[in-house]
Parts: structure tokens; sequence; C-alpha cells
């Protein structure tokens, strides 16, 4: 049995103690607070498109540190950052392990494009050399499918979305997602930090939502590729205590369309956020992703030391 | 059979689509940041050999297929059907020629093949990857004729033809490479 050995090189472990330094000392120099929240918590995330691990007794391991660092900038920490392993069910693949590293950060202050500059400024110690060009989902979508993602009829998404090989019985978002994880982000160029903004209203997650300069209902959120891989995906929080109920209420009514089981809201982020969440940017990069980036590898078990499959 | 959803996918599992047995060959999770999650799955369909490139949502599923390998000796060919013994039981099955294929040309009696069986009857064979056959027939090569370095079409016991070097005469035997149909060299008898 050689399943006993790590997957990552030692090479590649070695790259990962000093991308990790690399981040602490960047966040250091700017006084951005490190922080450690629990990832065993009574509550789990809401979103139907991401599946907690619940653990008997106890709740669920987190898929992302975001309902308790909201806590912490309610409770008035500043800028803060945590590095932590994060958790998501069914997610494996040669970019996803079910168990990942997560680098997430919070600006109080920060409209949405001074965290992309922010992030930039983080990837140009990372990477060297590297351009950026930004797009507005709905330009890029338009140009590499032909289609209007905002204002197209649904039909057309979803023949388009089939003729490029996709399940039949999509409906709209699920096409447009299907188009946007198989068409569009195989599109960006590979050598440059690719800044995607203003996504689908319908695509907000925790993230507010505003019209675009055309009017449409999009999301203030981004998300940055890199060598084909996605990085980092950012948003303006919100912090509407309202609006954040009703989401969760959306959700759990999309879990029970699909026959999903539904998530219980999480009761202390929404007192903490009719207490005083303040306005704010966040944003959420896999470190694996950033590791199978800089180092060019291909699958992220050559990112991560053992891998679910032989931990 | 069990189902399988799609976050059990891999490689080698067997599942039914479209009504016929197939190997999940590889299964590629894909994701967009914020959405819906997708399985993109190349699986090779057992009966046809044709490769399949599907895409799921994540959480669908699929039926297992009652699909097993199993080592079996080649007996003999009744003119229509090939008969397999299994090693341990004794158990006999006969394979049509649709579940033998191109294995045919180089099944030679005893050898020991892996036969798929779907819901307990062959579906394919595959040959050992190395078989010793007689040639019954090939041009004798020219004396001295050292320079040709493509060989000669010599034909096998079986009907198989390959390529082998002048040097080879009628009545040796050779060793094959199914997988590649290459002659790897002559067995002194």
């Amino acid at each position: 049995m050689s399943d006993w050995q790590p997957t990552a090189s030692l090479e590649a472990i070695k790259a990962r103690a000093e991308l990790l330094s690399t981040v602490r000392a960047f966040f250091a120099a700017r006084n951005v607070l490190e922080v450690d929240t629990p990832q065993l918590a009574r509550y789990g995330v809401s979103d139907p498109h991401i599946q907690c691990i619940p653990v008997p007794g106890y709740g669920y391991l987190q898929s992302s540190p975001e309902y308790h660092m909201k806590r912490l900038l309610a409770a008035g920490s500043g800028p803060i950052y945590q590095i932590c392993k994060a958790y998501r069910h069914g997610e494996a693949g040669g970019r996803h392990n079910p168990e990942f590293t997560m680098l997430e950060w919070y600006r109080p202050g920060f409209e949405l494009n001074d965290l992309i500059q922010e992030c930039l400024t983080l990837f140009a110690d990372l990477f060297t050399d590297v351009r950026s060009q930004t797009y507005r989902f709905r330009d890029l979508f338009h140009d590499v499918t032909g289609l209007e993602p905002l204002t197209a009829e649904d039909p057309a998404l979803i023949a388009h979305a089939e003729s490029c090989g996709a399940p039949k019985g999509l409906n709209k978002t699920a096409a447009v997602d299907y188009l946007m994880a198989t068409q569009i982000e195989a599109a960006l160029p590979a050598e440059q930090l690719s800044v995607v903004t203003d996504f689908p209203g319908w695509a907000a997650a925790l993230a507010q939502t505003g019209e675009d300069r055309d009017g449409a209902i999009v999301a203030r959120r981004f998300e940055i590729y890199y060598r084909g891989l996605e990085l980092a995906n950012g948003y303006q929080e919100l912090t509407d205590v309202t609006e954040q109920q009703q989401r969760f209420e959306k959700d759990n009514a999309l879990r029970r369309e699909q026959d999903m089981n539904t998530m219980e809201e999480d009761a202390y982020l929404l007192a903490a956020m009719a207490s005083s969440l303040p306005e704010c940017s966040g944003v959420a990069i896999g470190v694996e992703r950033l590791l199978m980036a800089g180092q060019r590898l291909n699958n992220i078990d050559q990112a991560i030391m053992f891998p679910f499959n032989r931990a | 059979m069990a189902n399988y959803s799609t976050s059990e996918f891999k490689s080698g599992l067997k599942v039914m689509l479209d009504g016929d047995p197939c190997a999940i060959i590889e299964n590629e999770f894909v994701k967009p940041g914020k959405g819906q999650a997708f399985s993109r799955v190349r699986l090779r369909n057992l009966r046809s050999g044709k490769v399949w490139d599907r895409t799921f949502k994540s959480g669908d599923s699929l039926e297992g297929a009652d699909v097993m390998d199993v080592s079996m000796q080649y007996i003999f060919n009744d003119g229509e059907f090939w008969h397999f013994m299994d090693q341990t039981s004794f158990e006999q099955k006969q394979a049509d020629e649709a579940a033998v294929g191109d294995a045919k040309k180089w099944l030679k009696e005893e050898d020991i093949c892996e036969v798929t069986l779907y819901n307990g009857e062959p579906l394919s064979v595959s040959p050992p990857n190395f078989v010793e056959l007689q040639i019954v027939e090939t041009d004798p090569g020219l004396k001295g004729d050292t320079a040709g370095t493509g060989g000669k079409p010599a034909t096998l016991t079986t009907g198989a033809v390959v390529r082998v070097p002048l040097f080879v005469q009628e009545g040796e035997i050779v060793k094959v490479d199914t997988r590649t149909g290459d002659y790897v060299g002559r067995i002194k008898s």
C-alpha cells in the first residue's frame, strides 16, 4: 500500500509554507488582525449550492468562516483576516477537496473596488509580473456565447447550454452557471488575472445588489481567475438584517423545491447584523488554488498533503 | 442494483446509462463561484466500446450495472459461440461474436482471458496481453537480406496477420502483444 504517502511534493509543501508566510506578512503590514473562529458550529450556511457536512450532536463543519467573522466585525474588530480549513460535502475533483484551506478577509469601509485593488496587490506579491484585466460579467458572457445573460429569453440560454453538453432540464440560472463554469472560464486568457464583476442579481449570495450602468440588477460581487482557476470570490457585504432574513427564507424555499434539507437560520448572525454590522467588503480565496496557480499544479491533490481519499 | 450519486462517481465504477452498462473513466467536478455544481463524466460504453462524455447536475444519480470482470479459460469455438470456463467453479459461459469482437483473432485454446460479465453473461472479452501463436503462412525471407526494416506479413493459426522480421519462418511460434498487434519475439521450441 503506497496510499500512506503525501500527494504533494516536498517542494509544493515548502512553497505552501512560504505562501502562507507571505500572506501573513502582507496583512501584518496593513494592520489587518488575524482571527481564529470555530470550524464546528451549530449553524451552517443556507446557500442551496453548498452542502455542509453535519456533525451529529454538534451542528456542522463550517463551509466558510463568514458568519463568525461578521459577528466579529459587528463587535467592532476592525479589519480582520483568517486562514482556516473549510468543508463542503460532495465537492471533490481536480480542483476541489471536501476539506480545503480558505483565506478570508473583511475590510470595513472598503468599497468593492478597493478590495479588488487589495487582492491584486496581494497577488503581485505571490505571482511575478502578471497583468490584470477587468470584465463585466454580462459583457464577458455575451462575448463568449453571443447571448445576454441578464435579459435573454430563458429557452435561448438553456438551449445554448444544452448544445454545449449541459444535462437536460436545467433552469435559466443553472444554464448560466453551466456556461460560466465550462465555456467562459475556459475562454479567459490564462496568463493574466481576470477580474469579473457585476454578476447577475440572482447570484448575490450574501452580497449587496444594485443597478449596473444599463439599469440591470447585479450583485456587488467579483471573482478573480488566473491560469484557468477561480481564485477569489469577493462581496460588497450585505448589512441589512431584514434582507438577510429574507435571503435565509429564499434559500430554504429553494432547498424545499429541490427536496433538500433546510438549514436553520443563524440567529447569532441575524442578532449581530441587527446590532451593527459596519459597511464592508470581504473576499474568500482558496489557498490550494493559489498554490496550484503559483506552482502550475494541475490537480489539487498536488497542493494538499493528504487529500480526503487518503486522509 | 444500488444507485450511485455524482459524489460517488469514480474511475472504474460501472453504471447504467441509456440502457447500456458503462464504466466511468473519469469524473470532473465543476462549479462556478456561486452556483449549480456539475459532474462532467467520461464513460466507456461496455457494449459498444464507445467513449461518451456526459454532464450531470451534482446530486443526480445513476443505477449501478451488474458488471464483473472474471478470469476465464478459453476452451473452444463451436462455429457460432466461443466457450469459456471459470477456473474455480468450472462453470462455462458462451460468448457471441459481438462480445468476443476483435479478441477473436488472439484466442488460443487454454489461454486465460478476462471476460466481462453483464447480468452473468459475457459482454466483452479481453485476450491476454501476450499470446504465443504459430505462423501458418509467410513469405520465405530472402537470404542475406537484412536491410529491410519493415519486415513482412505473417498469418497466424488464429487468422491474425502480424508483421514479423524477415528471418522468421513458417511453422515458428511467435510472441505477440495483443494490445498493439506487434511482434515481440520468437519462441524457441
